[in-house]
């Protein structure tokens, strides 16, 4: 997680104790879910009556430093306890270690509403999946400092990974690398043919090295190019996913957009992925609550694709009319921002930096 | 124009990656000259590169199962390519299982060496990973910048101490000082020498032996001419030298270097069946 964000948002549910984090420019996203079973003790609220559930984030960095040095950890601590003291302002992290020392940590933490990307695996139209150590070997032949990997489908049910090149990279300078995996190496193949999808493999590697330290099979989720993909571990008391932006394609604009009766806004920033509709969020949290009139998700407003970014041959004109656009934004960055990240007005405002792929829209509201 | 080689064998692929890994340390770019039956990487010594050259001679069939080349013309059987040698030694490092590596010349968008890495896998068909490296081919009107540079005539030729020594007394000295001294007499005698406001540091060595040398014309040399215990000196940059040093991963056959005084250093560095010659111009 902490490859992915800074800050560590912690969500103790019924279902067990959720660790989320997302990342400054809101294009990637993971949750870990430990189930109760994962705890010798697991208690999600305060006592009862209330049974409040509370959620909180701390800073990632905080939190990793109490479990800094694994080695030395797995060989005194005995148990750990993690307390959330609301009244104290305070996260709890106590480590029982041998010979009699405790040792116990206090993170300051914040408030915070429920970081939630939206994603549903079942509406993605392709998923691949492989063990660890197959895509682990597929991806060590990508340099260290690739920021983005295009996965594809190929003749003979083949599975390209290839690295993606932007479009402004001379094409007479960079080297390529591309690399063909067959069916039989991944435990279930199911993808639409002619797919790709092109996404970071910074955070993917995280995930992959996780996978494989544990071994389980990954899942990838894929739709079109600018839909989020969604990479999953699932094991007996732990369900990771890691939702990651996907770079839209200009090809991928043609195809007029899903049909959803979402309200259309227009959109007071430049750089908006247009496909977003589909990723608005369901009003969790008790900020909506109020029954605010504001349409869904005005978060996601679509993107009226600027003339000079949008390849002109393409039949954005006509679409544009419609209401509905499937703009392309300056397809080389990952504008694609599919993120349901629900925060009120008075909630933790993202860092939006240059190109902001999560405007949070409080202001509107 | 064509080439077309294959490494099946692991040593060679090994020893291949090694020789590319230290050519990736010493030039970000350079020009890959393909004959029947050698391998050239040739630095020129242009101003760009700080005036330092560099002049790698590989032997084909010590490292290749299958070689195939056939030049721009039939008179001029040779081909020659400026790639970025750091690119080729990405494509060989994940390939230190494969069974076979076949590296092509091709010509898709723009002209490729294309390294087709054929790994084994578990599935049922063995797994290859290609990468396309663009090259730039180098048309004949400038095969001349880059013939091989002669031996020049040296005041002082010298064996060098063990690398790894020299190696680390260099590293050291780079934190001092920006240029080194290599000063070296025929009496096998060698001395590194930094010289700052604050302090000097030198690191003598002895007994390192002079190579023999016969000039063409079977006279004896100007070196042998010179009182031995004289000592030929060039100030050089010392990162150009340390990269030099810090590229040799294995230790050579041979290693030795030609002062010119107060003009360049000639370091020839030779292995079973790869020599490779650098020279460092001395600083002003």
């Amino acid at each position: 997680l902490s490859r992915i964000g800074d800050e560590l948002y912690l969500e103790p549910t019924e279902r067990g104790l959720s660790l989320r984090t997302v990342n400054s420019s809101r294009s990637a996203f993971a949750s870990f879910l430990f189930a109760p079973l994962f705890f010798q003790r697991y208690e999600a609220g305060g006592p009862p009556p209330d049974r409040e559930l509370f959620r909180c984030k701390v800073l990632m960095k905080s939190f990793l430093g109490v479990f800094r040095s694994l080695p030395s950890l797995e060989k005194t601590v005995g148990k750990c306890l993690i307390l959330l003291k609301p009244q104290a302002s305070r996260l709890v992290v106590q480590l029982h270690c041998k010979y009699g020392v405790t040792k116990t940590h206090n993170l300051a933490f914040q408030e915070c509403e429920r970081l939630q990307a939206v994603f549903d695996t079942q509406r993605c139209a392709s998923s691949l999946c492989a063990p660890a150590r197959v895509l682990a070997e597929a991806v060590v032949h990508f340099p260290l400092t690739l920021a983005e990997v295009t996965l594809r489908t190929g003749p003979g049910g083949k599975i390209g990974l290839q690295n993606y090149v932007e479009d402004e990279a001379e094409p007479s300078k960079t080297m390529v690398t591309e690399l063909w995996l067959a069916k039989d190496e991944f435990e279930t193949v199911a993808v639409a043919p002619g797919s790709h999808i092109t996404f970071c493999l910074k955070e993917f590697r995280g995930l992959l090295t996780f996978a494989e330290a544990s071994n389980l099979p990954l899942t990838i989720h894929y739709d079109a190019p600018g839909r989020p993909a969604v990479f999953t571990l699932d094991d007996a008391v732990l369900e990771v996913h890691l939702v990651l932006a996907t770079l839209s394609d200009p090809e991928s604009s043609l195809q007029p957009p899903a049909a959803n009766g979402v309200s259309h806004l227009p959109t007071p920033s430049e750089d908006f992925p247009d496909d977003l509709e589909s990723y608005m969020i369901a009003m969790e949290t008790s900020a909506y609550e109020e029954g605010s009139g504001v349409p869904p998700s005005p978060t996601f407003p679509l993107h009226t694709p600027h003339p000079a970014e949008s390849n002109p041959e393409e039949e954005e004109e006509e679409e544009e009319e419609e209401g509905a656009v499937p703009g392309t934004p300056p397809h080389k960055k990952f504008r694609s921002l599919f993120f349901g990240s629900v925060l009120t007005p008075g909630g933790p405002s993202p860092a939006p930096t240059q190109e902001v792929l999560a405007e949070d829209s409080e202001d509107e509201s | 124009m064509r080439f077309r080689a294959k490494i099946v064998d692991l040593a060679c692929l090994n020893h291949f990656s090694r020789v590319i890994n230290t050519i990736a340390k010493l030039a970000k770019t350079c020009t890959l000259r393909l004959t029947v039956s050698k391998l050239y990487f040739i630095l020129s010594d242009k101003v760009a590169n700080g005036g330092v050259s560099m002049w790698c001679e590989l032997c084909q069939g010590n490292f290749f199962d299958e070689f195939q080349m056939e030049g721009v013309a039939v008179e001029h059987n040779e081909i020659y390519l400026e790639l970025v040698p750091e690119n080729l030694s990405r494509a060989l490092k994940t390939a230190q299982s494969a069974k076979a590596v076949k590296i092509k010349l091709t010509n898709k968008h723009c002209p490729c060496l294309r390294v087709a890495v054929e790994l084994p896998s578990l599935s049922s068909s063995s797994r290859i990973v290609t990468h396309d490296i663009p090259v730039g081919v180098i048309p004949r009107r400038l095969w001349n910048d880059f013939r091989e540079p002669s031996v020049p005539d040296f005041d002082v030729s010298i064996y060098l101490p063990v690398l790894k020594t020299m190696k680390s007394v260099v590293e050291r000295m780079k934190n001092l000082s920006n240029s080194i001294v290599i000063e070296a007499n025929s009496n096998g005698e060698m001395n590194l020498k930094i010289e700052t406001d604050l302090v000097s540091v030198t690191t003598h060595f002895k007994d390192l032996g002079n190579p023999p040398w016969t000039s063409e014309d079977g006279c004896q040399s100007s070196a042998q001419d010179r009182d031995l215990e004289s000592m030929a000196e060039a100030r050089i940059d010392i990162r150009k030298l340390q990269q030099l040093l810090a590229g040799q991963q294995v230790n050579p056959t041979k290693a030795l270097c030609n002062i010119v005084s107060k003009r360049i250093v000639h370091f020839i560095l030779l292995h079973e069946d790869v020599s490779l010659q650098y020279f460092i111009p001395a600083l002003a």
